[in-house]
């Protein structure tokens, strides 16, 4: 299904109420919306949710044998797909364009900027070392997709447990997670992206679009980084104009962001652990009972809505009666009624001209005039004279 | 590649150039009859070959016509024999994919697409060793062989930082050995960013020098792209007895 196309008076809502520095959740320009983070009984498997962007992180390992040039290092794989489900413009073979970028930027995020350490994937070198995929679907697509899989991405893989591997010359054990605890992946660092959207050729930018905005920006700059503020990508993608020290400001507040959501994901990490220790319960199961990932809560938006009414009514005491609206018709045939008079038509040249030619023929002008009292202009200059009367 | 140093004690890169040079940058333009723009670029070892066609009118559906702009398609592909194994699909993997997508953004902010409404112009660049700097030059010139308006030079270079100090213009032995790199488009008289690309981990502190040297780097090419224009159009016009 093609997307629907967004109206002019949304587009210019959206783009003014942006020059005023609101949006129309009631966030800031710098404002993340709430992140949750939930696991399921797998070691591997979360659910990340950014306001009601979801996204699914699965993480699974297979024993194969490494890339000819490199040879002592483990694998790699990872996959970020549109779930139909998303989004009604989600089709199979329709999104080409935006699944290439995510996962270009996924992969660049994730692999180049070496977050986990691939060496310690090898089990015998040369001939067999683990490759880890990490598969990404979408759930619901409520704007800044990039970020919610990134987030996504890292804690799946903090989360996630292999088999564990035992090497005794050439002899290799592989425990099944009964006989040994399976084992941690080793993780240098987490890198996040923090997305900037751009409005007005890059007068006025704010941090995590959600859907509306993402439609009426100009483009999306994407900054990944990880706690020690370090940078590991940087993309700018829609065709704006970047100055440099807009690119420097951008990074400055993305090392904020970045600091805030790598504790909320540590705390959850954390929590998660302590759970599976004492015995208690985890799991997709539990959200069922707390209505959290299977029900579709909305939160209460930060909009001040106290003083609406005495606002509103002064605003109604304030305003002028509305105009008297003239109600009564003059039948000229069984069918046909006239309300009003009609204004006066703009196109004075066109009406001149027609005249001309209607002075031909006497009959002919009659009945023409009582077409055109029918049908066409009577009608539609009756319809203008309801409607302005009505917005006076 | 253990021990290969990248900057010496002296500041020599691996292939004897200082921090902030370029590699030695060739080009051609009107190497095709047949297309309405071409260009081939030699920068260093890389090569890298762009042909323009357009503006025409919309190939393929109607619908996709844009009532405004020009539409603008850019394809990327790379030769088989430019990397050090043989590639073995050159078109529609995703490399190339997203390789497309980041020149049709950059052309698109660059060429003025509101003079031919309803109009489509393609950009298809080859290229041996698929660097994005080497390509978005090559594109430039095949754009302005062809005529069609833009709104500057759309110059492009690449960047890296060893010990300390930037690099501008990275050969193929600096990306390969894995750190940080960022590609910078830049339209050279108003400074403005048209894409910029980073990979690897690079601390925020020293972004401001990478950035800086990679615009300084894309000026200088700037001017050497612009000698080459100049000098195009003076054999044009000797041809035609002017």
């Amino acid at each position: 299904m093609k997307e629907t196309p967004l109206s002019n008076c949304e587009r210019r809502f959206l783009l003014r109420a942006i020059e005023e520095k609101k949006r129309l959740d009631g966030r800031q320009t710098y404002d993340y919306r709430n992140i949750r983070i939930s696991f399921g009984t797998d070691y591997g498997c979360c659910i990340v949710e950014l306001g009601k962007t979801r996204v699914l992180g699965q993480v699974s390992c297979e024993l194969v044998s490494p890339k000819l040039n490199r040879a002592t290092e483990g694998i790699l794989f990872f996959n970020l797909e549109l779930s139909q489900m998303a989004a009604p413009a989600f089709e199979p073979g329709r999104q080409s364009d935006l699944l290439v970028k995510l996962n270009r930027l996924m992969e660049r995020c994730l692999r180049n900027s070496k977050c986990i350490d691939t060496e310690s994937l090898c089990v015998v070198a040369g001939e067999k070392v683990w490759q880890i995929r990490v598969d990404l679907h979408l759930l619901n697509h409520d704007g800044n997709i990039i970020d919610a899989a990134s987030i996504a991405a890292i804690v799946a893989l903090c989360h996630f447990r292999r088999p564990d591997v035992s090497v005794q010359g050439d002899e290799v054990t592989l425990y099944t997670p009964e006989e040994r605890d399976p084992v941690p992946l080793s993780i240098h660092h987490m890198p996040i992206c923090v997305s900037f959207a751009f409005f007005q050729q890059g007068t006025y930018l704010l941090v995590d679009p959600n859907e509306r905005e993402e439609r009426v920006m100009d483009g999306l700059l994407v900054i990944a980084m990880n706690k020690h503020r370090e940078i590991c990508t940087i993309q700018s993608s829609g065709g704006i104009m970047l100055l440099k020290d807009q690119v420097l400001r951008c990074s400055k507040i993305a090392g904020v962001k970045v600091a805030e959501i790598t504790e909320l994901i540590l705390k959850a990490l954390e929590n998660d652990q302590k759970v599976r220790k004492e015995g208690g319960k985890f799991g997709f199961a539990e959200s069922i009972a707390n209505q959290r990932i299977t029900a579709f809560k909305m939160e209460k938006a930060p909009i001040d809505t106290s003083d609406v009414e005495e606002k509103a009514e002064e605003i109604i005491a304030e305003a002028e009666p509305p105009s008297e609206v003239v109600s009564t018709p003059v039948l000229w045939t069984p069918g046909t009624a006239q309300i009003g008079e009609g204004v006066e038509n703009s196109w004075g040249d066109l009406e001149d001209s027609e005249k001309e030619d209607d002075e031909g023929g006497g009959d002919q002008a009659i009945i023409l005039d009582g077409i055109k009292m029918d049908t066409g202009v009577e009608v539609s200059d009756i319809g203008s004279q309801v409607y302005s009367s009505n917005s006076e | 590649m253990a021990g290969l140093e990248l900057l010496s004690d002296q500041g020599y890169r691996v292939d004897g150039r200082r921090a902030g040079e370029l590699r030695k940058i060739q080009a051609r333009m009107g190497v095709f009859a047949q297309a309405d723009g071409s260009a081939y670029i030699e920068q260093g070892n890389t090569k890298a070959l762009a042909v323009v066609y357009g503006p025409h009118e919309i190939r393929g559906s109607r619908a996709r016509a844009l009532p405004d702009r020009a539409l603008v398609n850019c394809q990327y592909s790379s030769a088989t024999f430019s990397t050090g194994e043989r590639k073995r699909r050159p078109h529609g993997d995703r490399k190339s994919c997203e390789m497309g997508l980041q020149l049709r953004q950059t052309f698109e902010a660059a060429i003025l697409t509101q003079l031919h409404p309803r109009s489509q112009i393609d950009i298809y660049v080859q290229a041996d060793g698929g660097t994005y700097a080497a390509c978005v030059n090559a594109a430039t010139l095949a754009v302005l062989d062809a005529g069609i308006p833009m709104r500057d030079f759309v110059c492009a270079c690449s960047a890296g930082f060893v010990d300390g100090t930037a690099l501008a213009d990275l050969s193929h032995v600096e990306e390969a050995a894995g750190g940080p790199q960022l590609a910078l488009a830049l339209l050279p008289a108003s400074g403005q960013i048209a894409l910029l690309e980073m990979d690897a981990r690079l601390h925020e502190d020293h972004l401001e020098r990478v950035l800086e040297a990679a615009a300084q780097a894309a000026r200088d090419v700037h001017t050497l792209l612009d000698r080459v224009v100049r000098q195009h159009v003076r054999e044009a016009s000797i041809l035609l007895g002017d």
